[in-house]
């Protein structure tokens, strides 16, 4: 039964002191879908993510993995075993090269990261691979450049480009096109189309127009509790579902302008 | 290219410095200026402040100081004991220390390395407030005399240099990379399966290795260990000697424990001998406030804008 399912979770409750952020979630993600996790703000997808990858530990509950219960595992070796997450502001290692970024996750299949001993010319045989995988997200032309130059948009794109070097089944991409201008956003959505081939997604998204274009399934979430399931015509077409986002609509509207003009303060400080 | 000759302009100066500067001086300073450049591991490319390294550097120089007053082996092997020992001690400090960060890493750090100051204190073999005196140098591979201090002199080159190297050579390594990684953004590394604890505890026990080299020299140099290098204002020492030279570059810890141990050497000797820790201080205030980078970061800069 559980085979269908790359991911599933039972029962899922996170408690912090008194406030249960995520209650009793029962997720199913389908093998080579693209899940998409929504809701209104506070309703808790980002805390399912940092369970689904034990950067929080659950209060109660279960996470299957291949019908594996990967629960106790820690974070490490829970990407080590397949899934990989992305982070909601984007997660590059901004001093490094942006070929450096992605070598350091082909880096660590290779056994030699505890080699302190030798020289780093010995990961230069890595660098073929991670020129192919910039390639694949149109990011070649800037191996060289220091990630810290790169705008917004290119910072996500090699963040999914370091995170398809390690190959997961699983990819866990928490909002990926926040706070992105609008062909920016064209641009991440569909490269997550093009590498959703052969594996599995499960994504956090705001944007609703992206959800609708990449999802097969989608999750609501409320106040952490699941509200409804299913593909996008049944979920837009539940009236709770409407309810739940009337009241926040306008906050999350307003949210996601905030977010972008921080990210143009920001930007314009690194230009300066 | 350009460094490299820097490099090498720094090898000659250092070749035939005692011949014009007093050598158990020179050999005092490379001491502490491989001492910085190990705290620096941590500081500059994990970028955890230990607040306990003096342990590392009194364990290396006790064990050494004692294996040569006791045991007859030859001044390298006591060091390479010594620098074992302090590793080991690093090892089991590392463990205990990395899964904390920032101020609770340094409590962690000088709450153990208090301990040790404490048996090092109380223990019958050091010699408590007296120090281990008398330290034999004795001769190198059982054939070179290191009473000579100039003969003293290059075997402490040689061993800067070597440590030098091999923190050279772990910041520009694949392990170096990862320890980047995890500088830069640790949640990433984590998720890209890294268990960055065990990074940083490796780091540590290099670092703590070569502090304890550090220490072992320095009892042959001085012919003394002592509480001195045990205490807390050691590990104090180190990180204004790595701030002011400049955290996180390869040559500001040497840089910098040049300054510091120049203007110990000299100012305690003056007339303004008591106000020594003042002027420390203040130089410490105004690196803070002024000079972040310290004076190897400030220098990089002004290169890099004028001809990079």
């Amino acid at each position: 039964m559980s085979a269908d399912y790359v991911l599933e979770t039972r029962n899922l409750i996170k408690a912090f002191k008194g406030f249960t952020a995520v209650d009793d979630v029962n997720l199913q993600v389908t093998r080579g879908h693209i899940h998409a996790l929504i809701g209104p703000n506070g309703a808790g997808k980002t805390t399912v993510f940092n369970l689904l990858t034990k950067f929080l530990t659950p209060t109660e509950g279960r996470i299957l993995f291949n019908g594996t219960d990967i629960t106790a595992m820690k974070p490490a070796a829970i990407a080590r075993a397949g899934v990989v997450r992305s982070f909601q502001i984007s997660a590059v290692f901004p001093h490094l090269t942006v070929l450096e970024n992605v070598r350091i996750a082909l880096q660590r299949k290779e056994g030699n990261s505890f080699h302190f001993w030798r020289p780093q010319s010995v990961l230069n045989k890595l660098n073929d691979r991670a020129i192919e995988l910039l390639d694949a997200v149109g990011l070649a032309e800037f191996a060289s450049a220091q990630t810290v130059d790169l705008s917004y948009g290119r910072k996500r794109a090699l963040e999914i480009a370091t995170t398809l070097a390690l190959e997961p089944e699983l990819m866990l991409l928490d909002e990926p096109t926040q706070g992105m201008g609008h062909e920016d956003v064209g641009l991440v959505a569909d490269l997550i189309k093009k590498v959703s081939v052969g594996r599995t997604i499960l994504m956090v998204e705001h944007n609703l127009h992206v959800v609708s274009k990449l999802a097969d399934r989608i999750t609501v979430l409320q106040r952490g509790a699941i509200l409804t399931e299913g593909d996008y015509a049944t979920v837009s077409a539940d009236p709770r579902v409407r309810e739940a986002y009337m009241g926040t609509a306008a906050s999350a509207e307003q949210d996601r302008i905030n977010a972008e003009a921080a990210q143009a303060e920001r930007q314009e400080e690194v230009d300066a | 290219m350009k460094i490299n000759k820097l490099y090498l302009v720094l090898l000659l100066l250092a070749l035939v410095a005692p011949f014009f500067l007093y050598p158990v001086f020179l050999a005092k300073l490379l001491c502490f200026a491989l001492f910085a450049c190990a705290f620096n591991l941590m500081l500059g490319y994990v970028g955890l402040l230990s607040f306990g390294h003096a342990a590392f550097l009194g364990t290396g120089g006790y064990v050494t100081g004692w294996l040569m007053m006791n045991s007859g082996l030859t001044p390298e092997l006591a060091i390479l004991l010594g620098t074992l020992t302090a590793g080991a001690l690093g090892a089991l400090y590392g463990k205990l220390s990395v899964k904390r960060e920032g101020i609770y890493f340094a409590m962690v750090t000088l709450a153990l390395s208090q301990l040790v100051f404490f048996i090092y204190l109380q223990a019958p073999f050091t010699g408590g407030e007296d120090g281990m005196q008398g330290v034999p140098r004795g001769k190198l591979f059982g054939v070179i005399d290191l009473s000579d201090n100039i003969s003293m002199y290059y075997f402490v080159l040689a061993i800067f240099l070597f440590g030098f190297w091999l923190i050279h050579r772990t910041v520009h390594s694949p392990f170096g990379q990862v320890l980047k990684a995890i500088r830069e953004n640790e949640p990433r590394a984590t998720s890209l399966g890294y268990n960055v604890n065990d990074y940083k505890w490796v780091a540590f026990t290099i670092s703590a290795a070569l502090a304890g080299l550090a220490g072992s020299t320095k009892t042959l140099v001085f012919q003394l260990a002592s509480l001195t290098d045990v205490h807390w204002h050691m590990s104090g020492e180190v990180v204004l000697m790595t701030l002011v030279g400049g955290v996180g570059t390869i040559l500001g810890p040497v840089v910098g424990a040049g300054v510091i141990v120049t203007m110990q050497n000299y100012l305690s000797s003056g007339e303004l001998g008591n106000y020594l820790h003042i002027i420390m201080g203040l130089i410490f205030v105004i690196c803070v406030l002024a000079f972040r980078s310290g004076i190897v970061g400030e220098l990089q800069k002004v290169w890099k804008r004028n001809f990079g």
